[in-house]
């Protein structure tokens, strides 16, 4: 597909998208709408860690940890503040900030890819093990009780931009929720066009080149960390929002499992992917929740283990190369040097 | 005394559980470089075959011993030629692959014996220290710890089979200039990491609670304790697993049981950081 | 700059591997705008050398300066933006990318985004890969993804360039085309060139440095070197002899 019309279809979608998270709770009943809202929110959580290791290569099995450090700080937050404006901004920031410190440590320690996995998943069950057992007063963080594992009820949800007065309602809430994925996507697509973005990919690349080239592979990779836990915190307040709760299963590994899942089927290496792979796995395990044939943890498990080996690139980058194939097909006048480009790229 | 004595013991204890438990995950790491995640279903599988064969009459002793190990093996076998050899190589992969394996594994169980299965007492019973008592049960836990070590040692050391393996996992091409098949050589090392994981779920079902979840709880811990032995099977493991495994009591004695795992993992953070080879990468060099 | 503090100086400078002593005491200098050519039989521990100059390896023992800065110890990427360029000896590219985007990357780093593109446009025209802009790298032909590689370290704009076996797979054609690069660049920078190719470097050598088991065996002019005896012996032997 020639890259001005490429271009354009990528607008019209977003556009498409935006018309669609405003005109959807016209035509939704409630239930939907809030399911909905939880799939958006799930979404960014994918967003999250599909840049991360999509672009930076780094494979986190712990990103429920900023997740759920985003979850908590907004409750916490919010509790305290009575308004959710700064408890959203504290909700990206100190996951962010978390981010920093764990990627300094891992990073400027030079440790390589299995064992960032070892580490990010560990912190992931020391939060959830720490978190867990701060039932009693003992654990309050100004006026709000953290609860242990009967988690924080009745959390404050979304009000309009510093007027606690005015709670969002559910529609409203599926704006912002839905609205952030739509940002969020958009701020990636920018970040990386942007240098950094593009210095980004060549780390993922090849490290020692990049380093060559005088760039630092281990800032670099400490910004892409940044980013994917300022993200995943986000989702973590757009989440505890949609239950007005967080308890420590926010932390589970099952769920950091679950969004490799979202990925591996959406496609990795791309940002559209993810957020289709969460829909359709969530659309999936809601489809069998509410039946007895199948076990969810069985078809999951096939799910996975029937991409690696079947289909391990996803179904975005599959549909787009068939896509891609397609249009060479019916197109034969190009410039040598595309064409080129596409000879050796279907190769 | 008495105090100091009983939590040495517990200490051994912790190390020598970590020590099984983690075994059979280093047999498959150190030798085919793949992450099993779905070794804490092997555990589990082997608590289940145990408990299921003693409920339905068989000897205990043999229901742990034999039924545990035999049964895991076999179906580490299924899954290497029916997953894991498209595998090797794909380290990301294999653990994907195997993550899900492991869901899959836990959704089966689920659905052919439920949530909650009856358990199996513990064996021996116990011993009076002074003021406190302790099971024999533990004393046979070191024992088979230890003699485990020992087997593999030996296998790897002084067999045929344990001098292939190691040429394999050396250098898999040279060795198959040799004559040596090593997909053969990956199928039975895999089945024998089956095997003995499975009879560390064996061993431990009268002591744990069995669910079909009851895996996830091992996993991360056998997993960091691999990687924090590095790739030595025996000294890399035994090193770490005694590390911890102290660690973990000792400060679940100070504290509370929670704040002893959550000492253990900073302190599995701290040694990988500082040691991103493990133990034996830096200790233990050219050691099994 | 001070003509009396030489582009490069190492002294002593050791690497060993446990047992193995990759580089022994090796004390070398080279001067601005020098061309220098190394070489020596395999093992002779020159890409051991050119690892240690770009920070990828540090000294067991000795130092590194650059303009009399001591460079020894530092990060890769410290070393390349005070002006190292290396060109290693496998091909050391972004597989992923296209050879624009390879060439970009380099390129960014020391101009002003005006100016990026036809500075890009200028190398990949220089490495005449101009009509593969746009394909992705790890498609090209061995000796095409040695010319990516260079024209990276080209755009990066260094002072001092290292070139690993720059001949290695190129055709006849290309090897002549090197050589020319070389000499072209040379008018303006420093350029210490590692390369087993004989025909190469007579090509383009004037001073050569002989490695042997990880020291320096002799430097001088090359037809001096070449009529070593003792480099006969460990290296060239038969070549020159037939």
């Amino acid at each position: 597909m020639p890259a001005p019309l490429s271009r354009l279809l990528q607008g019209l979608a977003v556009l498409g998208a935006i018309a669609l998270v405003v005109v959807l709770p016209t035509y939704l009943e409630l239930f939907t709408l809030m399911q909905m809202t939880l799939f958006a929110a799930m979404g960014v959580l994918a967003l999250s860690l599909g840049f991360i290791w999509g672009f930076g290569g780094i494979l986190s099995f712990g990103q429920t940890a900023f997740f759920g450090l985003g979850g908590y700080t907004y409750a916490v937050a919010a509790i305290n503040f009575g308004d959710s404006t700064n408890a959203i901004l504290l909700a990206i920031l100190f996951p962010a900030l978390f981010a920093a410190a764990l990627g300094y440590f891992v990073f400027y320690g030079r440790i390589s890819e299995v064992y960032l996995g070892v580490i990010t998943l560990t912190v992931t069950l020391i939060l959830f093990n720490v978190v867990n057992s701060t039932a009693g007063d003992a654990y309050t963080i100004g006026q709000a009780r953290l609860g242990g594992f009967n988690g924080i009820p009745s959390v404050p949800t979304f009000n309009a931009p510093y007027t606690p007065d005015a709670v969002l309602t559910p529609e409203a809430g599926w704006w912002v929720t839905g609205g952030a994925l739509i940002a969020v996507y958009l701020l990636m697509r920018l970040l990386l066009a942007s240098p950094f973005g593009r210095i980004a990919v060549a780390v993922r690349e090849n490290e020692t080149r990049a380093a060559l080239l005088g760039y630092d592979p281990r800032l670099i990779k400490l910004g892409v960390f940044m980013v994917g836990g300022a993200v995943a915190g986000l989702a973590g307040a757009l989440y505890v929002n949609w239950g007005a709760f967080v308890g420590p299963t926010i932390f589970s590994l099952s769920l950091s499992a679950e969004i490799i899942i979202w990925i591996t089927v959406g496609g990795l290496g791309t940002l559209i992917g993810p957020v289709v792979g969460c829909v359709l796995i969530q659309f999936l395990n809601a489809k069998i929740g509410s039946q007895q044939a199948f076990n969810s943890n069985l078809v999951l498990g096939v799910i996975l283990v029937g991409f690696v080996l079947l289909l391990p690139r996803g179904i975005v980058p599959t549909l787009r190369d068939a896509l891609a194939g397609l249009g060479r097909r019916t197109g034969p006048r190009r410039a040598p040097a595309s064409a080129r480009t596409q000879i050796a790229g279907a190769e | 005394m008495d105090l100091s004595l009983i939590i040495a013991l517990d200490v051994v204890n912790g190390a020598s559980s970590l020590f099984l438990l983690c075994l059979g995950l280093a047999i498959i790491f150190g030798m085919m470089k793949i992450i099993n995640l779905a070794h804490g279903e092997f555990v589990m599988l082997g608590a289940y075959a145990t408990v299921i064969s003693a409920n339905a009459g068989l000897n205990i002793w043999i229901a742990m011993l034999v039924v545990a190990p035999l049964s895991v093996g076999l179906v580490g076998l299924v899954i290497e030629r029916c997953l894991i050899r498209f595998l090797y190589g794909r380290l990301v992969d294999s653990m994907l692959a195997t993550w899900g394996l492991s869901l899959c594994l836990i959704g089966l169980v689920t659905t052919i014996f439920g949530n909650t299965i009856n358990g199996v007492p513990t064996p021996l019973g116990g011993f009076q220290l002074g003021a406190y008592r302790s099971s024999w049960y533990t004393i046979f836990l070191l024992a088979m710890a230890v003699l485990m070590m020992a087997l593999v040692y030996g296998v790897l050391r002084f067999t045929r089979f344990g001098l292939v393996a190691r040429a394999v996992m050396l250098n898999p091409g040279m060795a198959a200039t040799l004559g040596v098949n090593p997909a053969k050589v990956y199928m039975a090392t895999f089945g024998i990491g089956a095997a003995v994981t499975g009879l560390a779920g064996g061993l431990l079902a009268p002591v744990s609670g069995i669910t079909p979840v009851m895996g996830t709880a091992f996993v991360a811990k056998c997993f960091i304790t691999v990687v924090g032995g590095g790739a030595a099977i025996i000294s890399g493991t035994l090193s770490a697993a005694g590390l911890f495994g102290f660690v973990n009591q000792l400060g679940a004695f100070l504290t509370t049981p929670v704040y002893g795992e959550v000492i253990l993992f900073l302190s599995a953070i701290l040694l990988i950081r500082l040691l991103p080879q493990g133990i034996s990468g830096r200790f233990f060099k050219g050691t099994l | 700059m001070d003509p009396l503090v030489p582009l490069l100086k190492t002294e002593h400078l050791t690497m060993r591997f446990g047992g193995v002593v990759a580089n022994d005491d090796v004390s070398f200098t080279l001067g601005e705008m020098e061309l220098r050519c190394l070489i020596g039989p395999n093992g002779a521990g020159k890409s051991t050398f050119f690892k240690m100059l770009t920070g990828q390896l540090t000294p067991t023992s000795g130092t590194i300066a650059f303009r009399g800065q001591p460079v020894t110890g530092l990060q890769s990427h410290q070393i390349a933006r005070l002006g190292i360029g290396i060109k290693t000896q496998v091909p050391n590219v972004f597989n992923g990318l296209s050879v624009r985007e390879n060439i970009w990357l380099s390129a960014r780093r020391k101009t002003t985004p005006k100016f990026t593109k036809p500075l890009v446009d200028e190398i990949l025209e220089k490495i005449r890969l101009t009509h593969l802009a746009g394909a992705t790298v790890g498609q090209l032909s061995h000796g095409q993804r040695q010319w990516v590689e260079i024209g990276t370290v080209l755009a990066g704009d260094p002072e001092l360039i290292l070139l690993d076996e720059p001949a290695a797979g190129m055709t006849d054609e290309e090897t002549h085309r090197t050589a020319e690069i070389i000499r072209e660049i040379n008018q303006t920078r420093a350029i210490v060139v590692v390369e087993h190719d004989m025909a190469f470097i007579k090509m383009i050598a004037r001073t050569v440095t002989v490695f042997h088991q990880g020291r320096i065996m002799m430097e001088d002019g090359i037809d001096a070197v070449l009529a070593d005896r003792r480099v006969r012996d460990v290296y060239l032997g038969k070549k020159v002899a037939a």
